[in-house]
């Protein structure tokens, strides 16, 4: 009987009693084992915590009225400040994906190894992507509210949230590119293509879904984007004529609202709207990032 | 024609790639050109140690901000790197893989969170505890230590999980051939060999934690004095410049800027930190 329970039992597992009994011996390693596992209950806990207390405090204010087209002070809609952080994704993404996938290109594709210029760019980029917001708030404020004279823009809040997102889309665009592996480029060089062709019918459809990854990311960064665009695109509540005008983001919305503190519960209603994209778009990132690194597999 | 195309495709990548460097060289001149003669105009022992900020009799000392964005970053070192690293300890070693499945995503949510929502949390749940565990108004120094410690989790589970990682199983499995228990091989073999890369992981934590800006104003109250104690309100100098930067004119507003030169400066000795310490990790 006891000779069958040997041979079952796998050398390399322990059961749950000889477990219990190793920790008898050693009340350290299970102290380390409880802090180890407290600490992960008390991260998780936290987030569930500030979830579920936002949804359940503010779905109930999700009303249509919140949703309306204008924004007066009788019902503060959140609608113009939603419209206004899709324009104001676009035009970053229209002005720092085409540059930061470029820069990622000549990086990987063009220049040479050991090339000064290279690990000049990467400290900047690494520069850049350290700079706090509100130094970028400040730095748009000084360069395109007042010196070139267009007071607070979506332009300007776009330009300045471009250079804020550029770094993180040079490097997940980089990192997408050297993934892809060199026989690709072999095979294309091979057949008479030149280095253009290769980049652009090769290697970049292959890398497309990386890229896809890292500029989800940086939505999701302008989405809660406050401190840069509270001095470059102001907070003016409706919807702009014109990217020349002044818009306030959703994030800036919620913040304005906060602060004057007699919409509370549209506060909520806000955060959960705000939540709600900051989910979707980690979803969906995610989603692709593991369709990426099953397909590499 | 197909050879002009390749070259002009090339200069195209070229200047993008340069545009990064530009950006770096342009707010470099923005800020220090702004920033720097209101310093020299100031005095800049009576601006980087003066304690009085009084914009209204120009009397303008950022000392008390400095310490209050110290102060602040040091309280949130305290609450946010030990739960973090024990967190990544736990992602990396102890961690079955079912349950990483859905703890992995949550913890890069953690990160995606607007840092408003964030302040907006402190604000409706955290100020009222800490307003009725230690009293006052309950936006204090530790109340902006507690949440800048719960945003700086994220980034510092993070950098530690993948320096962990890193560390080749050998170091365990050796630790673990002498007779250590799981825990001991994980703690006293795998995770002095990571410690760089987890002390790289926490200065990025320094560095978001030095400049958060809304979470911060949000709950800390805001006071342009000298920090009190830890149940009293401080404010940061990123704080400093969002508040006053809407109203702000002439010499004050070259202040604020000169605020941000300091900051910026802080934020560039970190960075420059990081890199030679994660450049040791890699090495």
């Amino acid at each position: 009987m006891e000779k069958k329970e040997l041979s079952e039992q796998p050398i390399n597992r322990q059961t749950v009693v000889q477990r219990l009994r190793s920790y008898r011996r050693s009340p350290l390693s299970l102290l380390l084992l409880i802090l180890v596992s407290l600490s992960a209950l008390l991260t998780l806990l936290t987030l569930l915590f500030l979830i579920a207390y936002i949804l359940v405090k503010g779905v109930p204010y999700l009303t249509p009225s919140l949703f309306a087209w204008e924004y007066n002070s009788e019902n503060v809609s959140l609608m113009p400040a939603l419209i206004n952080t899709v324009v104001m994704t676009g035009l970053a993404l229209v002005i720092a994906g085409p540059l930061g996938i470029f820069a990622a290109i000549y990086l990987v594709e063009y220049a040479k190894r050991g090339n000064r210029l290279v690990k000049i760019v990467r400290v900047t980029a690494e520069t850049l992507s350290g700079i706090p917001s509100i130094v970028y708030g400040l730095f748009g404020f000084l360069l395109f509210a007042v010196t070139l004279g267009w007071s607070y823009t979506i332009l300007g809040g776009a330009l300045t949230l471009a250079i804020m997102i550029l770094p993180l889309i040079m490097r997940t665009t980089e990192e997408a590119l050297k993934s892809v592996p060199d026989s690709y480029r072999e095979g294309s060089f091979g057949l008479g293509a030149g280095r253009l062709r290769t980049v652009f019918r090769i290697v970049l459809p292959s890398a497309v879904p990386g890229i896809l990854a890292g500029i989800i990311l940086a939505v999701g960064r302008i989405v809660g984007e406050t401190a840069a665009l509270m001095y470059t695109a102001g907070t003016v509540a409706g919807i702009p004529d014109s990217v020349m005008n002044s818009g306030r983001t959703l994030a800036v919305h919620m913040y304005v609202l906060t602060n004057e503190g007699l919409y509370v519960n549209q506060s909520y209603a806000t955060a959960v709207v705000l939540l709600v994209i900051v989910v979707c778009i980690n979803a969906l990132s995610g989603f692709i990032a593991r369709k990426v690194a099953s397909k590499s597999q | 024609m197909r050879n002009v195309k390749e070259k002009g495709m090339h200069l195209v990548f070229l200047i993008s790639a340069c545009a990064s460097i530009l950006a770096v060289v342009i707010i470099c001149l923005f800020l220090f050109a702004n920033g720097i003669p209101a310093i020299g105009k100031i005095g800049a022992l009576d601006f980087l140690l003066g304690q009085k900020w009084k914009p209204g009799n120009d009397i303008y000392g950022i000392l008390p901000m400095i310490l209050g964005s110290i102060y602040v970053t040091a309280g949130a070192i305290v609450v946010g790197v030990p739960i973090g690293i024990l967190t990544a300890v736990f992602l990396s070693k102890f961690c079955p893989r079912n349950i990483y499945r859905f703890v992995k995503p949550a913890i890069d949510l953690l990160a995606g969170i607007p840092s408003v929502v964030y302040g907006f949390f402190g604000m409706v749940v955290i100020v009222p505890v800490m307003s009725q565990l230690f009293g006052g108004s309950g936006k204090s120094m530790a109340t902006a230590s507690v949440l800048l410690g719960i945003m700086i989790l994220p980034t510092i589970i993070g950098v530690s999980e993948s320096a962990i990682n890193a560390v080749p199983s050998s170091y365990y499995e050796g630790a673990l051939a002498l007779g250590a228990s799981h825990e001991r091989s994980v703690f006293f073999a795998t995770l002095p060999a990571a410690k760089s890369g987890i002390l790289a992981g926490v200065i990025l934590g320094v560095g978001r934690a030095i400049g958060e800006t809304m979470a911060v104003i949000m709950v800390a109250g805001n006071q342009a004095r000298m920090p009190k104690g830890l149940f009293e309100g401080v404010r940061t100098m990123t704080a400093n410049i969002v508040l006053e930067m809407g109203y702000a004119t002439d010499l004050h507003r070259e202040a604020l800027i000169a605020t941000a030169v300091v900051l910026f400066v802080f934020i560039l000795l970190i960075n420059l930190s990081f890199s030679i310490l994660s450049r040791k990790a890699e090495a």
